[in-house]
């Protein structure tokens, strides 16, 4: 029996990546997990509050997870309190609002009297993000699905700031992850170390200064082209943005600049597991993987 | 020689709002220099992090409200994992910005963006560009 899990798209995987939320069910479904979409979920925040009298803004993850409390009184899914996230922002806001209710109960009655309407919340909801689910499952597991032969591919992860950032909320080491390498290995795909992997792309500043960020995503994009990558992998919208469509800017600031596809770690998976191509949306990638991925004989 | 600063009321009640709306002991920062280092955004700075934390310890309320370091900090948290006293950069360059916010100030125009600009930006970008940069 399939695995269900409750699931939190956010709303950039209903949008501009759209082709990570695809990705993501097929793969998943390949693997006998059913991510199910939260019901009326809300928007996280995007960032996650900061100062310390701004409880407000930790209104908007905590409601998210009051939805995951009725998911399971109504037997959508059965005894399942991990809620998971795949944009690492809004795995990032959700999981910092999550400890800090967990850690203050104070806030946390103030928030459950604000939102008297809603059921009590008493820190039932565990956030995790989709490559911690892999990791639990198994990469062995992972590699039992893999059914086209990716070997001729180079792929550097990047895992920037929010799945490492800060050390309580770390999906994995925070100086020296590994987690989307092992994944890569399990694909059979060759993982390449590029020593800019944490680097932030800018995030948000890609609004105000978008010259700012390029200039990251240079150095990001040069470390992963120099270590050998063709492409780079992400779990982030903006970190995907940054790094593929700021290559344009990056471009303009450094002519001899050559970028690389920048590719959701899940349309990796589903390349490997022979997921089919219009489930992938590789046409939502701003610089095209496809021809790449012709050359080496893995897309017809 | 020795130089001689003298901290005046306003300058010492701006460091306990920051320390208060951040949660962060400021004056603990041994200016170490260690987040500089770290910061991915240093390039675009006028003031590096460290003398960010120097300044708000002196409670130099002008230069850090008017500068460009704290617009610029993306809270990527590089700063705060290495900080050798633990202190979050920012958590601290947030509550220097909610300072300024507070006053119904915004600090991007989205109006500006043009229209070609708005339709490719996901709206992850923006939503975190709003809260981070206006009030
Ligand atoms: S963070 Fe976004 S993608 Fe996540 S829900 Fe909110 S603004 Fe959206
Ligand atoms: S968008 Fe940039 S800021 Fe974000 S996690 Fe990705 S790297 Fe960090
Ligand atoms: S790393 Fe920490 S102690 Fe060192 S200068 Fe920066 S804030 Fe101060
Ligand atoms: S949080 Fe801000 S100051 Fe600290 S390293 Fe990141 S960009 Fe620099």
């Amino acid at each position: 029996m399939a695995m269900k899990l409750p699931y939190y798209p956010g709303c950039t995987l209903k949008t501009k990546a759209k082709n990570f939320e695809t990705s993501t069910l097929a793969v998943a479904k390949e693997l006998d997990i059913e991510l199910v979409e939260l019901p009326k979920w809300n928007c996280c925040g995007a960032v996650s509050s900061i100062v310390t009298d701004d409880l407000m803004h930790q209104l908007a993850p905590a409601r998210n997870f009051v939805r995951v409390l009725e998911m399971n009184k109504s037997g959508i899914v059965d005894n399942e309190y991990r809620l998971v996230a795949l944009c690492s922002m809004c795995y990032n806001t959700l999981k910092r609002t999550n400890l800090l209710l967990k850690n203050d109960h104070e806030k946390l009655k103030t928030i459950n009297d604000f939102m008297y309407l809603e059921e009590d919340y008493n820190n039932e909801v565990e956030v995790v993000h989709f490559l911690e689910i892999l990791r639990d499952i198994g990469f062995d597991k992972v590699k039992e699905k893999v059914k086209v032969d990716l070997s001729s591919l180079k792929i550097a992860p990047y895992y920037g700031c929010l799945l490492l950032r800060p050390k309580e909320i770390a999906i994995d080491n925070t100086e020296d992850p590994r987690i989307e390498s092992d994944l890569l290995d399990s694909l059979g795909v060759k993982p390449i170390d590029n020593p800019f992997k944490k680097m932030c792309c800018g995030a948000h500043q890609t609004v105000q200064d978008k010259y700012a960020v390029a200039r990251n995503t240079y150095t990001i994009v040069s470390g992963a082209i120099k270590a050998g990558a063709e492409a780079i992998i992400t779990s982030c919208p903006l970190c995907a943005f940054n790094l593929d469509n700021r290559q344009r800017e990056a471009k303009e600031l450094y002519p001899d600049f050559e970028g690389v596809p920048i590719l959701y770690f899940t349309q990796v998976m589903g390349l490997a597991f022979g997921v089919p191509e219009e489930e992938l949306g590789f046409d939502l990638n701003y610089n095209d993987p496809r021809p790449l991925l012709r050359e080496k004989n893995i897309l017809k | 020689m020795s130089k001689t600063v003298e901290i005046t009321k306003e300058a010492d009640q701006f460091l306990k709002k920051i320390e208060e709306l951040s949660g962060e002991k400021i004056t603990s920062c041994i200016q170490c220099g260690i987040c500089s280092g770290s910061c991915p955004m240093i390039n675009e700075m006028d003031l590096t992090p460290a003398q960010s934390m120097s300044k708000t310890q002196l409670g130099q309320e002008e230069e850090l409200l008017d500068s460009k370091s704290i617009w610029i900090c993306a809270s990527c948290f590089n700063c705060k994992v290495r900080c050798p006293r633990d202190l979050d950069l920012a958590k601290v360059a947030e509550a220097l910005r909610q300072v300024v916010l507070r006053k119904a100030v915004d600090k991007i125009n989205i109006d500006a963006i043009s229209p070609e600009e708005m339709m490719e930006l996901p709206q992850i970008a923006l939503v975190a560009a709003c809260r981070r940069l206006t009030n």
